[in-house]
């Protein structure tokens, strides 16, 4: 029954990477991005996720079940954001009547 | 042999089919923890994008070396906890426990610091509630920063309350020579938890300490 | 065969309280979650007999407004999180279930046993308050009167829910690993009995739904208690995120609702027609695009609400979308019974009641779904005699037909035939008495959860107040004869209804590891004998 032995150059590997990812998302976190920060550390924390998931978690070495079931749940996770959006983005497509814009 | 029979549940085949199905049964979990913790961040995000100056002021208020190390402490924590999970593949019974052990202590690091962070917000009257006190022109909005703040930590921090005595069972079950490298799917069940928990932490920094710290 | 007295079976193998309490048998664990049910459905029955006395005269002169908002508030919350939610699933799901499949029991039979207890603690505290005086919010808690301004019990009835909501998760988690682990030799995904498919989707919206629902609550519950805004306008907050994150939950566990009892509905009907499904395949699929359309179509319940008008056009447009599975199991399940040799027992005058009332509820569906009819429509009782056709037309039948189906294997007794078919039509006759005239106040402009209405709308009112008794009668008789059964009922034999399926090869009332020899599967399910064959060897 034992599973996959992950060796200690890997783990090793994995931990220095997302030390270094750390220390990239605080210093990006200072430079003038604009709209792009919130993009860069959200990007930043998808690989750190997805590095500890695949090797710390064993998924890299699980069956491809396992595979579908860690996507579905950050995929529904998606849907709940995504569908979510379109009610906030379109709030104030349309025009307020007039009078009523603090309502906003 | 014997030792297999024994930790074999009458429902299962075989210890292959019992730990394949452990797996999924705790990647099912996460699943629900994902959307648990995903309500959280899609009310987030519905909010810093309505008042993303208020919450900007709000986020410089929080202390970006201690959240900074904390999340080192985690990343450390989950590499320890990895390799409790290995030294249980590879029975070596000592070495499980000590790493059990230093996930724990890093676990309550963690814990102490977060105390620490709330404390000073104690201090400085940003607990959310009548006693909120900020002298800012979108206090209300900042509030919710607060409020999200509270409620997202917290509840991570709750994650990690339930997670250290759970990792201190698994520890002295190890101990207890329960586990061999044909059977330590408790083990790798609390790792996956753990890591999961670290994975939460790994959004929740970016996401509340470094919004617009450029200036 | 030894007589069922004296064959151990699930029930005789060990007696007294302890062995309930703390079985790991996913059958018993069955038993322990219908005791529980049936006393829920009678509180939230209660509760509905009190709003339709309420109604039977235009001015509120029963009770106060306050109280009837607590009647009706109570009457939802546990008809849908202590009744509907778990009763298919819970009830015959776990007890069916490993058995369909060939396994000894569910992946994790202590989990199970958990979820019944959180389900119970749960559901002590939603009864504590009620019996503290209720909550008044509707079950479907809006913000900000529900985090702020209701004097009402909404900690301790969220608090409930929240609890219970786990109960539900467990149930799924078991339901998903379980099927995926164990089934049986040459038992294919494609040879599965639809109840399993049916109940395996459920269980995806189970788990991925109901954590959503379980942090609205907390949100709730801590903007109350600590006064904290976060859907309070007054401190920028959106009530209107409280209601996505609430339907987020709320619409999947509609299908959560009805899923299940269609996938009674097919094990009844190929049994009752002696006849293959029709289209096994789109059945089972349909079962999987409810569950994931079903994420999809959670804004149509806020088209009046402030969500963006673009946002109501995208949901409404889904919302169509996810009337097409539901329709094509509709359409198989006649086909199935064109040209079959039906007999008209009672699991099948259920399956019958819940075709046709099921189809009125979809369509109606489609009306709310249309934005511009639902401006005219919304908050008004024709909402609520869509949902009821669903959930009572629908789901409760289907219930209730699967009760009776698999009585005999879960008893080892049958019920009275007669008595049984009796009961199907007056449930059948209450149903929409009491009902189909809501439509049409709806219609009228009757607006929903109002303790007084009109002059005009009387009529029509007493005549769903007199169908709601008989409704309530209709109930009441299968409580009686299905109790009677178990002492005074015939023995059943192992398949009474010669129906095929794994449940139905072993005794009834079945042993505690359900088969001796984990069987073999060969066929594909509802391997009835094809009738043209049969014609044709004559």
């Amino acid at each position: 029954m034992s599973g996959h032995v992950v060796s200690l150059k890997t783990y090793g590997a994995v931990f220095a990477a997302l030390m270094a990812l750390l220390a990239i998302t605080v210093g990006v976190a200072y430079v003038q991005l604009g709209r792009f920060n919130v993009v860069a550390a959200l990007t930043i924390a998808v690989v750190k996720a997805l590095i500890i998931i695949l090797y710390f978690m064993h998924v890299r070495y699980s069956p491809r079940l396992t595979w579908i079931f860690v996507s579905a749940g950050f995929f529904w996770l998606l849907i709940l954001l995504s569908l979510l959006s379109t009610d906030y983005i379109s709030r104030d497509w349309l025009p307020v009547p007039a009078g009523w814009e603090d309502a906003r | 042999m014997s030792e297999r029979a024994a930790a074999l549940a009458h429902q299962f085949d075989d210890l292959g089919q019992q730990h394949q199905a452990a797996s999924l049964g705790m990647w099912v979990f996460l699943a629900t923890e994902i959307m648990f913790f995903g309500g959280l961040f899609a009310g987030y995000a519905v909010y810093r994008s309505a008042y993303s100056r208020a919450f900007a002021e709000s986020s410089h208020h929080l202390d970006i070396i201690l959240g900074g190390v904390n999340t080192a402490v985690l990343l450390c924590s989950s590499l320890t906890m990895a390799l409790a999970v290995r030294s249980a593949q590879l029975n070596r019974r000592r070495a499980i426990v000590l790493f059990l052990i230093a996930t724990m202590v890093l676990g309550a690091v963690f814990l102490g610091v977060k105390f620490v962070e709330y404390r000073h917000k104690y201090e400085e009257r940003l607990i959310p509630g009548p006693g909120f006190h900020l002298e800012a022109p979108q206090a209300q909005h900042a509030q919710l920063f607060f409020s999200f703040y509270f409620v997202m930590t917290g509840m991570h921090a709750l994650h990690m309350v339930i997670g250290v005595p759970m990792l201190g069972v698994m520890g002295w079950l190890a101990f207890r020579g329960r586990f061999s490298r044909h059977y330590y799917s408790p083990v790798e069940m609390a790792g996956l938890y753990w890591h999961f928990v670290d994975i939460v932490w790994v959004f929740l920094f970016p996401m509340l300490y470094l919004i617009d710290r450029a200036g | 065969m030894s007589p069922a007295s004296v064959r151990q079976n699930y029930l005789n193998i060990k007696f007294g309280a302890a062995s309930w309490l703390l079985t790991k048998d996913h059958k018993r664990i069955a038993i322990l979650y219908l005791i529980s049910i049936t006393l829920f459905f009678f509180l939230g029955g209660f509760f509905a007999v009190l709003i339709r006395l309420e109604l039977v005269t235009p001015p509120g002169d029963l009770v106060q407004a306050e109280t009837y908002n607590k009647l009706f508030t109570m009457h939802g919350v546990i008809m849908i999180f202590f009744f509907l939610i778990p009763s298919v699933p819970a009830v015959l799901g776990n007890f069916l279930i490993p058995m369909m499949i060939g396994a000894r029991d569910l992946a994790f039979p202590k989990l199970n046993l958990l979820s019944w207890y959180i389900f119970t603690i749960g559901g002590l505290f939603t009864l504590t308050a009620v019996v503290n005086g209720g909550v008044d919010t509707g079950w479907t808690f809006y913000t900000p009167y529900s985090s702020t301004y209701a004097n009402s019990h909404v900690i301790l009835t969220a608090v409930g829910i929240f609890i219970t909501g786990f109960s539900s998760i467990l149930t799924g988690l078991n339901f998903i690993v379980t099927v995926h682990q164990m089934r049986a030799p040459g038992l294919t995904w494609t040879r599965l009995p639809l109840f399993v498919w049916a109940n395996y989707a459920t269980s995806l919206i189970m788990v991925l739904g109901t954590p959503v629902i379980a942090i609205t609550v907390v949100l709730v519950g801590v903007e109350r208690l600590f006064k904290v805004g976060i859907f309070d306008p007054a401190l920028g907050g959106d009530p209107l995120l409280f209601q996505h994150l609430f339907w987020f939950y709320s619409h999947p566990a509609v299908y959560i609702m009805i899923l299940p009892s269609m996938g009674v509905i097919s094990e009844v009907v190929t049994c009752f027609a002696r006849k293959r499904i029709f289209g096994y395949s789109f059945v089972a699929a349909a079962s999987l695009a409810i569950a994931v359309i079903g994420f999809l179509v959670w804004g149509h319940h806020m088209f009046v609400s402030g969500q963006s008008p673009y946002a109501g056009m995208v949901f409404s447009f889904l919302s169509f979308l996810v009337a097409i599975p539901s329709a094509v199991k509709v359409f198989n399940w006649t086909a199935t019974l064109y040209r079959g040799y039906v007999s008209y027992d009672a699991p099948m005058l259920y399956a019958f009641g819940f075709i046709g009332l099921f189809t009125m509820g979809g369509l109606t569906g489609l009306f709310l779904a249309s934005l511009a009819v639902d401006v005219h429509v919304h908050d008004t009782y024709f909402v609520i005699a869509h949902f009821h056709y669903i959930m009572v037309g629908g789901a409760v039948m289907g219930y209730l037909g699967g009760i009776h189906f698999w009585w005999p294997k879960m008893t080892g007794r049958l019920y009275p035939e007669g008595w049984a078919r009796f009961a199907a039509l007056v449930v059948f006759i209450g149903f929409n008495l009491t009902f189909f005239p809501q439509f049409i106040l709806g219609y009228m402009g009757m607006p929903r959860r109002y303790h007084a209405y009109p002059e005009e709308f009387q009529v029509l009112n007493v005549m769903s107040s007199a169908g709601a008794s008989i409704l309530a009668v209709g109930y009441l008789i299968p409580m009686i004869y299905l109790v009677w059964s178990l002492r005074y009922g015939r023995i059943a034999d192992s398949n009474p209804w010669h129906a095929t399926g794994l449940e139905w090869q072993t005794p009834s009332p079945p042993p505690t590891d359900n088969f001796e020899d984990t069987p073999v599967v060969s066929e594909e399910a509802y391997a009835y004998p094809s009738r043209d064959r049969e014609v044709h060897v004559v």
